[in-house]
C-alpha cells in the first residue's frame, strides 16, 4: 500500500542542512500493524508527517496506492488525509468546545455527509471504542484514556486505509496505555492498518513489525510479535 | 462540504465567547448607529429647510431695495428674507410696469410690511402687518380659510379690511368666529373679512399663522406710511408660470427694473432679485455638505470598530492555532480555513451593524421626540448600515483569516 523510494527531508537550521530523513526506503502492506520507533530526532516524526500527507519531502518518491503524493497540491493533500489518513496524536487535540459527538463528526463535516447520517455514525464510532454512554461530554469532562478513544473514534470516521498513531500513549498511565494499546490491535485484526510511532519500546513490542530510526535512516526492521 | 456548515463553525465560535463577541460588535455597534443618526438628522434639516422654501410660494422671484452684490442677474447667494426693507428704491410703478411687461408672470405681488400692536374686545396682542395686493395668495400660495380675500376694488380704495392669520384669531377671539369682528390696528379701526389656512412654523421658530394681511394702500398710509414715502415698497413677489421659466423671468425683472430706475450700464443695480430655485439649491447644498461631514465623522468611528474586530480575529487565529492544525489535519483545505474565519469576522461586523442601525434609528426617532429636531430616516439606511459593516468585517477579517489559512498544519498541532 505504501511506497517509499530514497526519501529525505532537509531543514534549513541556521548555515546548516539537517537531514531530518536521509535516503529511507520502505514499503508497507495493506493490514499490517507497524511500530517506528527511534529516540527524538531520528526523524520518525518527520515520516509520519510525511506519510499523513502534513509534509512534502525534499526529494524521494512516496505512493499510497500507486498515487504519487509527494506531487499533490495543498488541496489535493487535504483531500488525501480526509480520505486516506486517521491521526491520532498524543495530546489528543480534541476541541474544548465541543462533545465527544462533535469532535468525532468533525472529519465528517469536511467530507459533506448530512446532518443525520454523521451524527449516526459518529455515534457508532464512540459505541465502537467503548464510549457510547458519555458522547454528550466535552474532553474535561472525560479522562485521558476516554479522550483518546474520542480521537480514535475521530480518526476513523472517514474510514480510512491507514491510522497513524503518533506517541498514542505517550500521556496516558500504563493501563490505560495497554487499553487504547489493546483497542488498536483489535481493529489491526478487523483489517485496519496501522503505523504507530513511539520511542517506548514497550508499546512497540505490541506490534508485528518494528522500524527503528536512528539519524534519518532505518537502522533495523523486525517482523514477529 | 456544504458552505453552511462553515458559517455554523462561525457562529459557534462567536457564541462561545459571548461577551468578547459583544465587545468586539460595539466598535460597528456605534459607527453604524452614529452614521444611521447623522444621516437622518442631516436628511431631515434637509427636508424642512425644502419645506420652508416651498413654504414661501414656488415658482417665486424675490425683488428687494438695496444694492445687489453682482449687479444684472445676481441672487443666488443670500437668503435674507424681507430683511432688506431699509431700501425706499421699489415703487408701485415697479409692480406696474412688471406686471405688464415682463412674460411668464402669473402673479406680481408688492408688500409693506410693519409691526403693530392690535387691541379687540379687551384682548392685546402684537402682529406683523403686511400690505399686499389680492394676488400675494397666489405668489406665496396661500389659501383662505373662512370668510374671503379683499378684492382689488377695495384694495384701490384702501377699504380698513384685513385677513388675519390663525394664531391672530385665536389670541384675540380664541375659538369664536372672527370673521366681521373689529381689530383695531395701532388704534386704527379694521374689519376682519377672512382667516387664513394655517402654514405653521418655518424652520427658523417663526410662526407664519402670527400675521394681518390688509389692502396695500390702506396699511401703507395708516400704519407703516409714518417712515415711508407715499408709494414705496419693502417687496415685490413675482410669480413665474413653472420653475423652467424661473431664471428667464428673473432676468427680464432684472432688465426691466434697471430701465424703470434709469440705472447706466455699468452701475450697480439699487434693488437684489433672489429666485426661490437657487436659493433652494444653494442651502440644500450647504445641508448636503453638512450632512456628510457628519455622516463622515460617523464613519471614521466605524473604520475604528473594524480595527477592533481585526484585533479580536488575530487573538482568536492565535488562540485556535491549534483547532486549526487539527482542522487541517482531519482534511480542511486551506480556503475552508479561511472562509471560516472571514465568515466569523463578517458576522460579528453585521450583528454590530444591525444592532447599530436599530439604535441609530431609535436615536434618530428619540432626537426627533425629544429635541423636536426635524429627522428624516433615510430609506436606504438600512441596506446601506448593513452593506457597509459586512464590508468592514469582510475587509478587516481579510488578514487575520489568511494568516489562519496559511499556518503550517505540524506547526500549529504543535502549538502549546
Amino acid at each position: 500500500m505504501i511506497e517509499i523510494s530514497d526519501l529525505r527531508k532537509l531543514y534549513v537550521m541556521g548555515e546548516e542542512q539537517v537531514a531530518a530523513l536521509a535516503g529511507v526506503t520502505l514499503s508497507i502492506g495493506r493490514g499490517e500493524n507497524v511500530a517506528v520507533i527511534g529516540p527524538s530526532g531520528s526523524g520518525k516524526s518527520s515520516l509520519m508527517n510525511i506519510l499523513g500527507g502534513l509534509d512534502r519531502p525534499s526529494s524521494g518518491v512516496y505512493r499510497f496506492e500507486g498515487e504519487e503524493v509527494g506531487a499533490f497540491s495543498d488541496d489535493e493533500l487535504a483531500e488525501f488525509r480526509r480520505r486516506r489518513i486517521g491521526f491520532v496524536f498524543q495530546s489528543f487535540q480534541l476541541l474544548p468546545r465541543l462533545t465527544a459527538l462533535q469532535n468525532v463528526e468533525l472529519p465528517m463535516i469536511y467530507a459533506g455527509l448530512a446532518p443525520r447520517e454523521r451524527r449516526d455514525r459518529a455515534a457508532e464510532m464512540l459505541e465502537r471504542v467503548g464510549l457510547g454512554p458519555r458522547m454528550g461530554h466535552k474532553p474535561t469532562q472525560l479522562s485521558g484514556g476516554q479522550q483518546q478513544r474520542v480521537a480514535i473514534a475521530r480518526a476513523l470516521a472517514n474510514s480510512p486505509d491507514l491510522l497513524l498513531a503518533d506517541e498514542p500513549t505517550g500521556a496516558l498511565d500504563t493501563q490505560t496505555g495497554h487499553e487504547v494499546l489493546a483497542l488498536f490491535k483489535q481493529l489491526n485484526r478487523e483489517g485496519l492498518t496501522l503505523i504507530l510511532v513511539t520511542h517506548d519500546h514497550d508499546v512497540a513490542a505490541s506490534t508485528d513489525r518494528r522500524i527503528s530510526f536512528r539519524d534519518g535512516l532505518v537502522v533495523s526492521d523486525e517482523r514477529g510479535a | 462540504m456544504r458552505s453552511i456548515e462553515l458559517l455554523r463553525f462561525a457562529t459557534g465560535a462567536i457564541i462561545a465567547h459571548p461577551m468578547r463577541s459583544a465587545l468586539t460588535s460595539l466598535g460597528v455597534v456605534i459607527g453604524v448607529a452614529a452614521v444611521v443618526m447623522m444621516t437622518s438628522i442631516g436628511l431631515g434639516a434637509q427636508q424642512r429647510v425644502t419645506s420652508t422654501i416651498a413654504g414661501l410660494g414656488s415658482n417665486l422671484i424675490i425683488v428687494s431695495p438695496g444694492a445687489s452684490r453682482g449687479g444684472a442677474g445676481g441672487g443666488g447667494g443670500g437668503f435674507v428674507m424681507g430683511a432688506a426693507g431699509s431700501g425706499q428704491s421699489l415703487k408701485d410703478a415697479d409692480a406696474e410696469a412688471i406686471a405688464k411687461q415682463v412674460e411668464n408672470v402669473v402673479a406680481v405681488a408688492p408688500v409693506v410690511r410693519g409691526q403693530a400692536q392690535l387691541t379687540a374686545d379687551g384682548a392685546n396682542w402684537n402682529s406683523r402687518i403686511e400690505g399686499v395686493t389680492p394676488d400675494y395668495l397666489l405668489a406665496r400660495d396661500l389659501s383662505i380659510a373662512s370668510g374671503r380675500m379683499f378684492d382689488e376694488r377695495e384694495a384701490r380704495q384702501g377699504r380698513k379690511v384685513v385677513v388675519i392669520g390663525q394664531t391672530v384669531a385665536r389670541e384675540l377671539w380664541g375659538d369664536l368666529d372672527p370673521v366681521g369682528r373689529r381689530v383695531r390696528v395701532r388704534s386704527v379701526p379694521f374689519e376682519v373679512i377672512g382667516v387664513l389656512e394655517s402654514k405653521g412654523q418655518s424652520s427658523f421658530g417663526q410662526d407664519q399663522d402670527d400675521v394681518l394681511l390688509g389692502p396695500l394702500e390702506a396699511v401703507r398710509s395708516r400704519i407703516v406710511g409714518r417712515r415711508a414715502r407715499g408709494d414705496t415698497v419693502q417687496t415685490i413677489y413675482v410669480k413665474a408660470v413653472d420653475a423652467d421659466s424661473l431664471d428667464r423671468v428673473q432676468e427680464d425683472v432684472v432688465n426691466l427694473l434697471r430701465e424703470q430706475h434709469r440705472i447706466r450700464a455699468g452701475d450697480d443695480d439699487d434693488f437684489q432679485t433672489q429666485n426661490m430655485a437657487s436659493i433652494l439649491q444653494a442651502s440644500q447644498a450647504a445641508v448636503a455638505t453638512f450632512t456628510i461631514l457628519l455622516a463622515a465623522v460617523a464613519a471614521v468611528s466605524l473604520v475604528v470598530g473594524g480595527v477592533g474586530i481585526m484585533n479580536i480575529m488575530l487573538v482568536a487565529v492565535t488562540e485556535r492555532t491549534r483547532e486549526i492544525g487539527l482542522r487541517m489535519a482531519v482534511g480542511a483545505k486551506r480556503s475552508q480555513v479561511l472562509i471560516q474565519f472571514a465568515l466569523e469576522a463578517i458576522t460579528l461586523s453585521l450583528a454590530g451593524g444591525l444592532i447599530g442601525l436599530l439604535i441609530g434609528v431609535l436615536g434618530a426617532i428619540a432626537v426627533a421626540k425629544l429635541g423636536s429636531w426635524p429627522v428624516a430616516i433615510p430609506p436606504w439606511a438600512g441596506p446601506i448600515a448593513l452593506g457597509f459593516s459586512s464590508l468592514v468585517g469582510l475587509v478587516f477579517g481579510a488578514y487575520p483569516s489568511w494568516r489562519a489559512a496559511r499556518l503550517d498544519p505540524i506547526e500549529a498541532l504543535r502549538r502549546e
